[in-house]
């Protein structure tokens, strides 16, 4: 998932490592408006197409998938739960075939009962609606072959088997998968009225299941968010009921302006990444209203493995010992917001193992434990190893204060090691997708990637698989282009694995991000931190480490 | 000498030398003089600091350099140490010539090499730009008001659908669209880094507002008595042109230079301040008012340099424009008396 640049990350008291389940409701604090600020909107409504962690921050709230993950603090949020299902799903023909009982006497914001009806139509809407997930999450649905080769006619009826009678709901996989309870909990997989538009609802709410419906939606200006009145609550770590009567989330509204707005109760929470000039005033003058927590995310440059200079390994190689890591996590807020790394799995996350093969003193086949400092002098060598000193580069990066400045940083270590790098920031609303477009010729690129559920299949075999890279599209998130065949077996032998054995699996894991770090079809630089800022008005933060902060668990009265 | 022989004196110069004379009696353009030839030099002092001075790089990024300042070492960028610890403060100003003299920028960038440096490119580009507009406008404006018919009507169209445009809305969308890929004309390629795109972009925007009042006068000048004589005495049109149109439309050329000059680099401090301009690393001083912008909190000065450069440099030409204006309009001095 991308995140249009969620940033740093928090202190105070919200270092959740351990977990804790959610408070029961204390209708004493319930009323008021949450007012969010951000510099602009993140696209369309439709929970199937949008993929960005601003909105799917506000999906948890207001959308219902069979499952999802569990509201609370700490790894406890990393927990898949029951949420329009009645319990988990039961598993059988050997993990390929899972069986749910929908939940009844449940409706969506329109008064409109939820039915099994609905769940298959929302499964076949993935398609239709050609939902960014569908060719990676749920492309092992029985029948999604067909869907996504013709997505208008999209029929799942082998794959997700609904009875009316008995409200169950079965749905069919054609081969085991680690990760299916997590791709069945994100938002992509919710459940919507059989009755919603079969192409990206735009800015038009459909109706929600969830504690909150949306009222109405303006890009330009606001979202509004609003009890749902058909709403009880089923499940207290599923969908619990929120605080506020109303959440309104204003766009057009910059950086700075928003650190001020929130200082001065005038906003409840900030969205954008705190400007840099503002970090130390937050972090001495509103300590207490500032909440770091780290996340499972990582900041890296693809390169493209198919264009010069970086279809040569070495000059890949290359870019991986220049870059100062540390110099990177300076530019990002410094040290309590970000840590150097250099292996694709971040720490702490299922399959990492601590490894560089990037660092001074090391090698891709013989690593150190962790990243320690660059190598100029052996990275200027292999650029001129790989005969490639000389050409040109360009950086492509999105225009906002943070990216332009680790491009303009990239630039001139790319120049010290040989190459006449030039930068080219381009507005953050296109450049995800521009830079995975093959069309436009992007050698490489700052971006982001932050976990979609908490599996090393979400990172490796998501961003880097062959299926993953599609050329001439915007929608191909391997904006390297890397493909290694026999990688993506091992890939197919992990996920495989996973399902009876995820500690044997994860050490698979492991050892493939170790061979593909030495292919270097990426630089990663570090692992940030999510910084929360809320004005003092405002109690009762509670962050998850699968969506980050619970906006409807804010307290405000 | 008596008033007699000073009046003299006068009239048998040309008017050019009364003009430099009476410049040289303004105070307006001593000081404006004076202001530009300390920036123009200090500008082109920009290596010579940067290397021997201040001894830095000022377009590489130095994230982990320090400096030794009163005998202790100080990294360039600072984390935060109260608190939470959170962010990383560029060094602000040290007053001290040879130590990031107005402090670093968030590369950790001498701010005040960059500030010489980035006087080169505006300066460089301003001129440049300037001039090109000016000659073009010169040569679209004699030719349009001396030929005048179709060639005159083509002409005037091409300026009116420029000028149709706001300046600064076509020169952003002409940036905009050159700047990703550069220009080929002909054999001729500018890259999207080279200073040429700038230069060519804002000399092309302000042609309008020069070369119309050419025009216009031209095409008085052509039904004045002299033209009509050297017309009617067979002349060829390039001498007409070089000896009876040009020296006549040279005083108001004259006065556009310092002010297109000085509209030019102004736009060009915009468009880099956009990013559009200048593009990194090289600086100028919109590419330094806007690294200062995410600086404003804690370094203002990186922002605020920039700015009062741009604004000394500016009023300067005005200035000079207007004293070269009154030098060469005698009712306009006449006006003053």
């Amino acid at each position: 998932m991308v995140i249009a640049l969620a940033t740093l990350t928090g202190t105070s008291a919200s270092q959740a490592a351990a977990g804790a389940p959610l408070a029961p409701f204390d209708p004493s604090h319930a009323g008021g408006t949450v007012t969010l600020v951000a510099a602009a909107a993140a696209g369309t409504l439709d929970p199937k197409v949008n993929y960005t962690g601003q909105y799917w921050e506000l999906y948890q709230a207001t959308y219902d998938g069979l499952l999802t993950f569990a509201y609370g603090d700490g790894v406890t949020t990393f927990n898949v739960v029951p949420d329009l299902a009645v319990a988990l799903p039961t598993i059988s023909n050997g993990g390929k075939t899972l069986t749910f009982k929908l939940r009844s006497g449940i409706k969506f914001s329109n008064g409109q009962p939820v039915t099994v009806a609905d769940v298959k139509a929302s499964f076949e809407r993935i398609f239709k609606v050609s939902s960014p997930t569908a060719g990676t999450f749920y492309n092992g649905i029985v029948g999604a072959d067909a869907c996504l080769k013709t997505p208008a006619t999209c029929n799942l009826d082998k794959g997700v088997v609904v009875d009316p009678k008995t409200n169950s709901v079965v749905i069919n996989l054609v081969a085991p998968d680690d990760a299916i309870l997590s791709k069945l909990a994100v938002p992509h997989a919710v459940i919507n009225p059989a009755s919603s538009p079969v192409k990206d609802a735009g800015t038009t709410p459909i109706p929600t299941t969830g504690a909150y419906m949306f009222k109405s939606y303006d890009p330009n200006k606001e979202l509004v968010m609003v009890r749902n009145p058909y709403f009880k609550e089923w499940n207290h770590q599923a969908q619990p009921q929120g605080y506020p009567d109303q959440i309104i989330y204003k766009f057009g509204i910059t950086p700075t302006d928003q650190v001020t707005e929130v200082e001065n109760n005038q906003a409840n929470w900030a969205y954008d990444p705190i400007p840099a000039d503002r970090l130390n005033e937050i972090g001495t003058k509103y300590a207490s209203q500032a909440h770091v927590n780290a996340l499972t995310a990582m900041w890296y440059m693809p390169m493209n493995v198919n264009l010069a200079p970086f279809n040569n390994v070495k000059a890949r190689q290359a870019v991986n010992y220049a870059i100062d890591r540390a110099a990177m996590v300076k530019i990002f807020g410094g040290s309590q917001l970000a840590a150097p790394v250099c292996s694709f799995l971040p720490p702490n996350f299922p399959g990492h193992i601590d490894y560089c093969g990037y660092t001074k003193g090391a090698t891709p086949d013989k690593p150190a434990t962790a990243w320690g400092a660059p190598d100029l002098a052996l990275a200027k060598q292999l650029v001129k190893e790989s005969g490639t000193a000389g050409q040109a580069v360009g950086i492509v990066v999105s225009d906002d204060d943070v990216n332009k400045q680790m491009g303009v940083y990239l630039q001139s270590v790319l120049n010290s090691i040989g190459y006449k790098a030039t930068v080219k920031p381009i507005s953050g609303n296109i450049q995800f997708t521009y830079i995975q477009n093959t069309k436009n010729k992007v050698q490489i690129s700052v971006t982001q990637w932050y976990q979609d559920y908490p599996a090393a299949s979400d990172f490796l075999n998501v961003l880097l698989s062959c299926a993953s890279f599609t050329p001439n599209s915007d929608s191909s998130i391997n904006m390297a282009g890397y493909c290694n065949k026999a990688i993506d077996a091992k890939m197919q032998a992990a996920i495989a694995k996973g399902v009876t054995d995820p500690v044997s699996a994860n050490k698979m894991w492991g050892a493939i991000d170790e061979e593909i770090m030495k292919d270097a079809p990426v630089a990663v630089a570090f692992t940030p931190k999510q910084l929360d800022f809320i004005s003092s008005g405002t109690k009762n933060y509670h962050f998850s480490l699968q969506y980050k902060m619970f906006v409807d668990q804010l307290q405000v009265k | 000498m008596s008033v007699k022989e000073s009046s003299a004196a006068v009239f048998s110069d040309s008017p050019g030398k009364i003009a430099l004379r009476n410049l040289r009696k303004d105070k307006r353009s001593i000081i404006s003089l004076t202001i530009l030839g300390i920036i123009v030099v200090l500008s082109l002092c920009a290596p010579l600091y940067s290397g021997f001075i201040a001894h830095t790089q000022p377009f590489e990024s130095s994230l982990d350099a320090t400096i030794t300042l009163h005998g202790k070492s100080i990294p360039v960028l600072q984390p935060s140490t109260t608190g939470l610890g959170l962010g990383v403060t560029p060094i602000g100003p040290t007053w001290n010539i040879s130590h990031y003299f107005l402090g670093a920028d968030s590369q950790g960038r001498d701010v005040a090499a960059r500030l010489l440096y980035g006087g080169r490119s505006t300066l460089f580009i301003g001129v440049s730009a300037g001039l090109l507009c000016i000659f073009v406008s010169l040569v679209i404006g004699i030719v349009a008001g001396y030929r005048k018919g179709w060639v005159d009507a083509v002409l005037s169209r091409i300026l009116d659908i420029i000028w149709a445009f706001p300046v600064y809305l076509l020169a952003i969308s002409l940036s905009v669209v050159l700047l990703t890929s550069g220009l080929t004309l002909l054999f001729i390629h500018i890259g999207p880094g080279s200073f040429a795109l700038p230069i060519l972009i804002i000399g092309v925007v302000y042609i309008p507002y020069v070369a119309r009042p050419i025009r216009a006068q031209v095409l008085a000048l052509r039904e004045r008595e002299f033209v009509r004589a050297a017309i009617g005495t067979g002349a060829k049109h390039s001498t007409i042109i070089f000896r009876e149109i040009l020296p006549n439309v040279m005083p108001s050329v004259l006065v556009f230079i310092p002010i297109i000059v000085s509209l030019s680099m102004l736009t060009e401090s915009a468009l880099s301040f956009l990013s559009i301009g200048v593009q990194p690393p090289a600086a100028s001083w919109g590419t330094i008012i806007n690294d200062g912008l995410g600086l404003l909190y804690t370094r203002p000065m990186v922002g605020i340099a920039p700015g009062l450069m741009i604004v000394l440099t500016a009023a300067a030409l005005n200035l000079y424009g207007d004293a070269v204006r009154d030098a060469l309009d005698p009712k306009s001095r006449s006006r003053g008396d």
